[in-house]
């Protein structure tokens, strides 16, 4: 296992240098330059920058800088913010991190819950608000979600803040991961239904209650533990995707996080803070990736990898 | 069939009357149309399909052309002359609203189009290519999936716009009706979406490629290209279509989403993206200007949403009763 561990985390290496690639040259072919401002600057000061943030050799010679320093841990500056992109990214991802992680576990728990209530109460009027919520939780686009969550809960009601993120205040946090969390929420609710309605219908469940043991006993201890093994195949990339997909929340909510800083970085082409980005994601993305993996082993013990 | 039914026939007219013999998209048809959920699902689709195009050519459902401005007539609410208001230029929003939905489908069914192209076609190449073939194309496609994908989104949509390319360029529009603009944003959107499909028919080929069928086809002398064409590729559509019909409001969401963050379609088009987005600015003015295009995007998403559960269950032989 750590040596199945060890040869997924090396194959990561290609793969970050092949996705810095493209994103390099993708970002280079994005019209005009990283000084291009309303009010153009004098061509000699354009010049000046440009040498300062080695940007006037060909392209090629640009990308093997930005290789060298990559490989020594070094993302560059940030053009528009002028202080390194290491900075940039170590002030906005906790936030970030912080959001996807709570947006994370109330999909979690919220789906969860839903789905099993759903599937016990099969056919009757709290499997149909389950399965409704579920399915219009689906339908509407987080940003969409958010203005209305906005516009009732906090202006008409005045019971949250409007924008704002403070970790640990409830009155700034729980629009934001409600906005984000809902849509992975219905979908785990859909997949914990489905399973559960399959495995409620195995014969060790019957066997369970003909030996006695009480409904709620049967359906915590012996239905959801094993109804877990579809949801928990879904669990990475929602958590990856939560993660690295903030961005619109963020923006909405106006919380310091880096997926802000992504969206402004491509409007005006702040090379280094675009890179660094993509490179953080991926690598989270990858990450998590493996760890679904391992829990796969974990769960099923038939899966053994070498 | 019970024994009592079986000789009522018997002893009515002597023989069974033979069923009629349905293949399988015959069979597939006829489970869809039993499922209620995908059927409603698609007669909405159809009728809001049908209504953003008659909006499009006809004043009595139309009303207004969707850019057409009245000044006296600005920010209302739903009124006689304006059903659902009109926008902080005094547009129409209910003219408005169908010509985004015409637009958002058209971006979805356009990248589709060339999530299908690209899909099919990479997905193809390796599994019946070589070894070599197929592991360059998968690598590749590893690699487009480890791409964080609303960046590639965005970034792609920076890439395109502003330049003069022949037909997506931002001059006059090439293929009628498919402004460039409109072509950058289907792009970028296909740009990483094309994976899952590649993958999806691969796996569908390389297991078809073992399958009885297909070598007794080869071993009474058909072609190679007759066994790809006549015998793999149709049936792998199962799977693909389904693919296709989660895609579509996939791909409205991801434009949605750009036209949010900005980097939408140049005004005054409107698509649902950029009338949320709109609406968003006015929202504490007029809560219709946000709340019809959502609407929108909902009912489309949940159409394409129960469709697609419903042809999943339909193509599916395991499912079958």
């Amino acid at each position: 296992m750590t040596a199945y561990i060890l040869r997924r985390l090396l194959v990561m290496v290609p793969l970050l240098w092949a996705i810095a690639t493209i994103t390099f040259f993708l970002m280079h072919a994005v019209p005009g330059g990283p000084f291009d401002n309303e009010k153009p600057l004098p061509p000699a000061t354009v010049a000046a920058l440009e040498r300062k943030y080695n940007l006037d050799g060909p392209l090629a010679e640009q990308y093997l800088d930005f290789l060298g320093n990559l490989v020594r841990g070094d993302l560059g500056l940030s053009f528009r913010q002028n202080r390194p992109v290491s900075e940039v990214i170590g002030d906005g991802f906790p936030q970030t991190l912080q959001l996807g992680l709570c947006a994370f576990a109330f999909a979690l728990i919220a789906g969860v819950t839903l789905g099993v209530i759903s599937a016990v109460k099969q056919n009757g009027p709290m499997d149909y608000i389950g399965v409704f919520v579920a399915t219009a939780g689906a339908a509407v686009p987080n940003f969409v979600l958010s203005v209305f969550l906005v516009l009732f809960f906090a202006l008409r009601l005045g019971w949250f803040d409007v924008i704002g993120w403070e970790f640990g205040n409830p009155r700034q946090m729980v629009l934001p991961v409600i906005g984000l969390g809902m849509y992975p929420a219905a979908f785990i609710a859909r997949i914990t239904r489905a399973s559960m309605l399959e495995v409620l219908r195995q014969d060790y469940i019957r066997t369970a209650r003909a030996k006695g043991v009480g409904e709620f006993h049967v359906v915590m201890q012996h239905a959801v533990r094993n109804a877990m093994v579809p949801v928990l195949t879904v669990l990475g990339p929602i958590l990856a995707a939560l993660i690295t997909g903030s961005f619109v929340i963020e923006h909405y909510f106006a919380i310091p996080g880096i997926g802000r800083s992504f969206v402004e970085a491509v409007g005006v082409r702040d090379y280094g803070v675009i890179m660094g980005m993509t490179l953080l994601y991926a690598t989270v993305i990858a990450l998590l990736n493996l760890a679904v993996d391992i829990s796969y082993a974990i769960v099923n013990p038939r899966i053994r990898y070498s | 069939m019970s024994i009592s039914e079986r000789a009522a026939i018997l002893a009515d007219g002597g023989f069974e009357r033979p069923r009629k013999q349905l293949g399988l998209w015959g069979v597939a048809f006829q489970r869809l149309r039993r499922n209620k959920l995908a059927m409603a699902g698609g007669v909405i689709l159809l009728l809001l399909i049908a209504l953003a195009t008659l909006a499009g050519v006809s004043e009595v459902v139309g009303r207004y052309r969707p850019s057409e401005q009245q000044y006296e007539e600005i920010l209302t609410g739903p009124t006689g002359s304006h059903w659902l208001g009109t926008d902080n230029l005094g547009r129409d929003t209910w003219a408005r609203t169908w010509e985004g939905t015409r637009i958002s489908l058209k971006i979805g069914i356009g990248t589709q189009f060339v999530v299908l192209c690209v899909g099919i076609l990479v997905g193809a190449g390796a599994a019946l290519g070589s070894r070599w073939t197929d592991g360059v194309l998968m690598r590749f496609t590893d690699l487009m999936y480890a791409f964080p994908d609303l960046l590639a989104i965005i970034l792609m949509r920076a890439v395109l716009s502003q330049r003069d390319w022949p037909i997506i360029g931002t001059g006059d529009p090439q293929l009628p009706g498919l402004p460039g603009p409109l072509l950058q944003v289907i792009l970028a959107i296909s740009f990483v979406g094309w994976v899952t499909l590649a993958r999806l028919v691969r796996g569908q080929m390389l297991a078809l490629k073992d399958m009885e069928y297909v070598m007794a086809a080869r071993s009474m002398g058909a072609s190679e290209r007759r066994i790809v064409f006549v015998h793999m590729l149709p049936n792998t559509l199962g799977p693909v279509i389904v693919a296709v019909t989660f895609g579509i409001p996939t791909a409205i969401f991801a434009e949605a989403f750009l036209g949010f963050i900005g980097f939408g379609l140049p005004p005054p088009t409107a698509s649902l993206g950029t009338l949320v987005a709109e609406g968003y600015a006015y929202v504490r003015v007029n809560e219709w200007m946000i709340a019809v295009p959502s609407a929108v995007i909902a009912a489309l998403m949940l159409c394409f949403t129960f469709l697609g559960d419903g042809l999943r269950d339909a193509l599916d032989p395991r499912t079958r009763r």
